[in-house]
């Protein structure tokens, strides 16, 4: 298997010295070229799991194998997309877009390279801005477009349209979609939305919380695009909801119980 | 009414009111001069080069004093920042000297340098160098996190981590560390020089208050405002707003 995840456990102390599971006994195989989401009410650790394949954030016990090798710090074979741009704001789209390819090509290529996935997100235009003079959808996209650029065996997104409104994130889906049929890259993609899991993905992983654990894995065989099979997308997310409902009572229960505590 | 507007007539309203007073004698020449006598001896100061002189002497002063103390304090901010134990030790010791006026080291620098050029630059320094370290080293400390994450991921690290990312992304800290040493080398720069020799604004200040030349005090006091509000406003407020403005962190 391309990616692999190996009986990963994450325990971690919090300041009253107690023990808490982030993630307890995960599992996985990602194939080469799936889009692979990961759903889950906030706090289940599936971004935790994805700083875990970045290489950002290290395991209690268990291992993850990255195209026959194991994950031990980050690396520009695993390209992240971050919930914010994260696009350094002193370098203009184009200097941000080159930042990782710097040391591997001379500037002449690097820009040619630039210019190359700038135009794939549609931003050729702006390739002198500066990250401020853009707006939060544009600058996702120099982000998509910088993790791309630098020729990532499998693109890390962290609910990258999490901060956007209903119209740019369902615009960006259908850039996103493209560009994963283009480039055939694999992408594991986290997210707390039903729907949006459903719109892009081969498969969806279903996390619950307290501890972490994987409660579902189903594969999404709706034709693409999904916008026009809507009857069949209705009934998964009604099935998928299900599946997440004992998982956020789970968690409003538990924050009920917090407040009466206090 | 535009601002620009506003403080003209505001300015011309407290030169004129200060005008009156002197004409209709509500106070003596001798206590506070006249707008005319005080003009007269700033075109007098200027026209014989005493003025001038003055001004390049203290500029130069400034300007080694200021270079030298932004080098340091940069330097120093950025061990602060970096060694925990550095912080904890020599942290304490530069809260300490940032609290004090550095004009309090003349004593100790003129017995160390004499009393010329080397004990004022000395005291010019101090003044700026610690306001430096703090700013540089809360700038490094409050770098946004996910800055470091994302170059990580993009085969940063180390020294290169370190220089691409962490010292770009605390340039805001560095302005404003910038301007405020400027303003604190400024007024020790100030101090330093009524108490040593000349020339110098400061030197010239004193000078003419032993003779009793208030007119020419007050012209000397009026420099030094002006350059102190015009090199503050005209060239950091401006260095630090555009950085401000690029960096995000002021729409």
């Amino acid at each position: 298997m391309f990616i692999e995840i190996q009986q990963i456990n994450k325990i971690y102390t919090d300041k009253d010295n107690r023990a808490n599971t982030v993630l307890q006994d995960i599992n996985l195989e990602i194939p080469k070229g799936q889009f692979v989401s990961i759903l889950g009410p906030s706090g289940c650790g599936k971004s935790t799991l994805l700083a875990m394949i970045a290489g950002l954030t290290s395991a209690s016990s268990g291992d993850i194998i990255v195209d026959e090798k194991k994950v031990m710090k980050p690396g520009k074979d695993r390209g992240m997309v971050f919930q914010e741009a994260a696009l350094f704001p002193w370098m203009n789209v184009t200097e941000n877009v080159v930042f990782p390819l710097r040391k591997e090509m001379n500037k002449k290529q690097a820009a040619e390279r630039a210019r190359h996935f700038l135009q794939m997100v549609q931003l050729s235009n702006y390739a002198d801005h500066y990250p401020h003079e853009l707006s939060g959808g544009m600058q996702q996209r120099v982000s998509i477009a910088r993790s791309l650029a630098m020729d990532p065996a499998v693109l890390l997104m962290d609910e990258p349209f999490g901060a956007l409104d209903e119209q740019t994130r369902s615009r960006l889906h259908g850039q996103l979609e493209k560009i994963w049929i283009d480039t055939q890259k694999t992408i594991v993609f986290v997210t707390h939305s039903i729907s949006e899991s459903i719109k892009l993905s081969d498969r969806i992983v279903v996390m619950g919380t307290r501890p972490g654990t994987v409660i579902a894995d189903t594969t999404v065989d709706i034709p693409r695009p999904r916008e026009e099979h809507k009857q069949q997308v209705a009934a998964l997310e009604e099935h998928i909801m299900g599946l997440l409902k004992t998982e956020i009572d789970k968690v409003i229960n538990e924050e009920l119980a917090y407040e009466a505590r206090r | 009414m535009k601002p620009a507007v506003k403080r003209l007539l505001f300015y011309s309203g407290l030169i004129l009111f200060w005008g009156l007073g002197s004409h209709f004698e509500l106070w003596h020449e001798t206590i506070l001069p006249s707008p005319f006598s005080v003009w007269d001896s700033l075109v007098a100061g200027f026209s014989d080069m005493t003025l001038v002189y003055d001004l390049v002497a203290s500029f130069r002063r400034l300007f080694i004093g200021l270079v030298v103390s932004i080098l340091i304090g940069t330097a120093l901010g950025i061990l602060l920042a970096r060694s925990i134990t550095a912080d904890e030790t020599i942290g304490s010791m530069v809260l300490a000297l940032q609290s004090v006026p550095s004009i309090i080291w003349l004593p100790l620098a003129m017995m160390w340098f004499g009393l010329g050029e080397g004990a004022i630059i000395f005291v010019v320094i101090l003044g700026g160098t610690f306001v430096m370290t703090l700013n540089v080293r809360t700038g490094i400390k409050n770098v946004n996190p996910l800055y470091i994450k994302a170059a990580r991921t993009m085969g940063s690290n180390g020294i290169d981590l370190f220089w691409k990312v962490i010292i770009p992304a605390s340039v805001p800290y560095l302005v404003t560390g910038a301007r405020l040493a400027w303003a604190f080398a400024w007024r020790a720069l100030m101090a330093g020089e009524l108490l040593s020799a000349g020339p110098g604004l400061g030197y010239t200040l004193r000078y003419a208050s032993d003779f009793g030349n208030m007119a020419l005090v007050i012209g000397v006091m009026i420099i030094i405002g002006v350059v102190g509000a015009v090199v503050d406003q005209m060239i950091f407020q401006r260095i630090e707003k555009n950085v401000l403005k690029r960096w995000g962190l002021e729409t």
